[in-house]
């Protein structure tokens, strides 16, 4: 049943159908840092199981993008509406879009003072209220799909680049997301582990996993993606299937910059 | 090009054409004591001098302290005749020392209380006690220390704080400073972080208002301007306001050390826990409080420390803690008043609390780094 929902500005907008296929939808998205205008205009709407690539030169708006999608940074301006509810200041609606969708960072952002097990059980254990044991479990689970259950009593400073960004995804998998956004999750890592870890993202990206991912692997892009998006000084400049993407791209900047990254 | 027999040291790994060329590393020399006291003419000096002192300052102590001291004694006539310590006088005094005026046929009970509060105090050392029971424990064992020192229920008689003296106050008045000073400290260090005005502008002027102010200051302050500010008929025990300046004034001081703390925790800690759904308290507790307290434990020592000495301050508003305790004990006629012998004591009571947290720290410091090689 469609319901009103309430616009950033306090208006009430068009009413959503919580059951729509999509599962984000950005609608005339603007964001500033004080006086810079670091997103304009973005229009964006991405279908369930869908796999997104987001490519583009640094500073282009491509992390922030993904950040307002589950409100590391805040819009300023148009609807964000990501499984069918939409982001306003509500701070339970913003928790309980958090708990849909898991973000891995290009710092891992694993938590230093706790064990890789108590990394990925953090979460169950206080935000979904789950028993130790139980949370354990599912733990132990996703340590295996990512191969490092035998990591899981280590602390993260032990491990490598490559194992940490792993245990990054399980920990994020643990809340059994919707929806997965990566931010350059392979840009921090040694040439020789980037490879595990784009092997994990084909085997999610396999099994059904909505995912926007930011990154520059471009054979990934090809590998996985259903549309691959360029961005430059804050807006879409160009989206499209992958093999359209780089065979024939339609912008002179996306020309650019493809000539840049593929050598 | 380089080949194993040249090196200085035989390979101690050899398998074959692709072996792993492993030296052992060049054995560390040690420089001979002689060549650390006398190897330059900077360190013969410094040699010369310090043997000079001590044997100056060494055989007189010797001699005072033990070989002409009095150790035995029933008054103060034979410690008068003698030129060494007079270490009768701490046997004679110990009790006033440790207790005050507390009633001398009711020294039992500073006694008990004081031990139930070292024995909480050594459980609550591991870090793996560290759980709601031990909160609920120090509320028990500081009501029993109350109950136990000031009586008049369950017939004890009735000892008022005026009475209270010694160890006892120095001990409860450094557990409360710090106890409630802590939270309320790391509640001061969220608030000046805050991005929210109100909190953060309450807490940088609470801070910088105590940090402001001396101690001594700040203690008569609350003995003697409190009770005017208070209501007719209302009062607040002595010992309770002395407590509660000191508990003020170690928040303040605390809440700089963990903000320093909190500032070295980078962003994508909290990110990381609100992305995962976190709530704002369970990312602070969870997340960004533990980390950033590993981080200030040498600080934070020091501040304990200090606080823990502090206390000894509340003498200029009539409280006896142990030093004050010490200095009235010095007062009795019959004895030569023994200065060095009972500030030694009482010297040596204070180390002895204070190395002990120097140490406990380091064992925290050395918990902390095993696990995380950064």
């Amino acid at each position: 049943m469609p319901f009103s929902v309430k616009l950033i500005d306090g208006s009430v907008g068009r009413s959503v159908d919580p059951k729509a296929e999509a599962a984000v939808q950005m609608i005339d998205v603007h964001k500033w840092y004080g006086e810079f205008h670091v997103l304009r205009d973005i229009n964006l709407s991405i279908r369930r199981g869908e796999r997104i690539v987001i490519c583009g030169p640094s500073g282009s708006g491509k992390s922030t993008m993904i950040r307002c999608i589950n409100r590391l940074e805040e819009h300023q301006k148009g609807r964000i509406i990501v499984d069918g509810t939409e982001l306003t200041n509500d701070l339970k609606r913003i928790d309980e879009v958090r708990r849909e969708v898991g973000m891995v960072f290009q710092h891992f952002n694993l938590f230093p003072h706790l064990t890789v097990l108590e990394n990925c059980t953090l979460a169950s254990i206080w935000v979904k209220k789950m028993r130790k044991k139980e949370a354990e479990e599912v733990a132990m689970h996703y340590l295996t799909r990512v191969k490092i259950p035998e990591q899981a009593n280590k602390y993260p400073g032990q491990l490598s680049g490559g194992q940490q960004q792993r245990v990054a995804i399980a920990r994020s998998l643990c809340m059994s997301p919707k929806i997965m956004l990566f931010d350059e999750p392979t840009s921090a890592l040694d040439p020789e582990m980037v490879k595990e870890v784009l092997d994990t993202m084909v085997g999610l990206a396999d099994e059904g996993m909505t995912m926007l991912c930011v990154t520059h692997e471009m054979g990934f892009a090809r590998q996985v993606a259903d549309r691959v998006i360029f961005m430059d000084y804050g807006q879409i400049v160009e989206m499209n299937t992958p093999d359209e993407f780089f065979r024939n791209p339609q912008h002179e900047r996306t020309r650019l910059f493809l000539s840049q990254i593929l050598h | 090009m380089t080949t194993a027999s040249n090196l200085p040291l035989e390979p101690i790994a050899d398998a074959g054409d692709n072996a792993v060329l492993a030296l052992r590393p060049p054995a560390r020399r040690k420089a001979p004591i002689a060549q650390v006291l006398f190897g330059t003419i900077g360190n013969t000096l410094l040699t010369l001098a310090t043997a000079a002192i001590l044997l100056a300052a060494v055989p007189r102590l010797i001699q005072w302290g033990i070989l002409d001291s009095i150790w035995t004694a029933t008054d103060g006539s034979a410690c008068r005749e003698a030129s060494g310590a007079c270490w009768a006088f701490l046997r004679a005094k110990f009790r006033q020392i440790l207790f005050g005026i507390y009633p001398p046929d009711q020294q039992w009970r500073p006694l008990l209380a004081v031990t139930m509060l070292f024995c909480v105090i050594l459980y609550s050392l591991p870090p793996r006690n560290w759980d709601r029971f031990l909160v609920f424990l120090w509320c028990i064992a500081v009501a029993c220390f109350l109950v136990l020192m000031q009586g008049g229920v369950l017939g004890l008689t009735l000892v008022p704080t005026a009475y209270w003296g010694g160890l006892p106050v120095t001990l409860i008045l450094a557990v409360s400073a710090l106890g409630i000073g802590f939270p309320f400290g790391v509640i001061l260090a969220l608030g000046r972080r805050s991005a929210l005005p109100v909190p953060r502008i309450l807490s940088v002027g609470l801070i910088e208002v105590i940090r402001g102010l001396p101690l001594v200051s700040l203690l008569f302050m609350s003995s003697i301007m409190l009770p005017i500010m208070l209501p007719e008929g209302l009062t607040i025990d002595k010992l309770a306001r002395a407590g509660v300046a000191l508990t003020i004034f170690s928040a303040a001081y605390l809440a700089e050390v963990v903000r320093g703390g909190l500032q070295a925790i980078p962003e994508g800690q909290a990110e990381a826990a609100r992305a995962l759904g976190l709530s704002w308290v369970d990312t602070i507790r969870q997340v960004i409080l533990p980390q950033a307290l590993q981080k200030v434990i040498p600080p934070l020592t020091n501040t304990v420390i200090v606080m823990v000495k502090n206390t000894a301050l509340v003498l200029v508003v009539g409280l006896f803690d142990l030093l004050s305790s010490g200095k009235a004990a010095l007062a009795d006629p019959s004895w030569p008043s023994p200065f060095a012998e009972t500030y030694l004591f009482i010297a040596m009571i204070y180390f002895v609390i204070c190395f002990g947290i120097s140490r406990y720290s380091l064992y925290l410091e050395r918990r902390a780094a095993a696990g995380q090689v950064r």
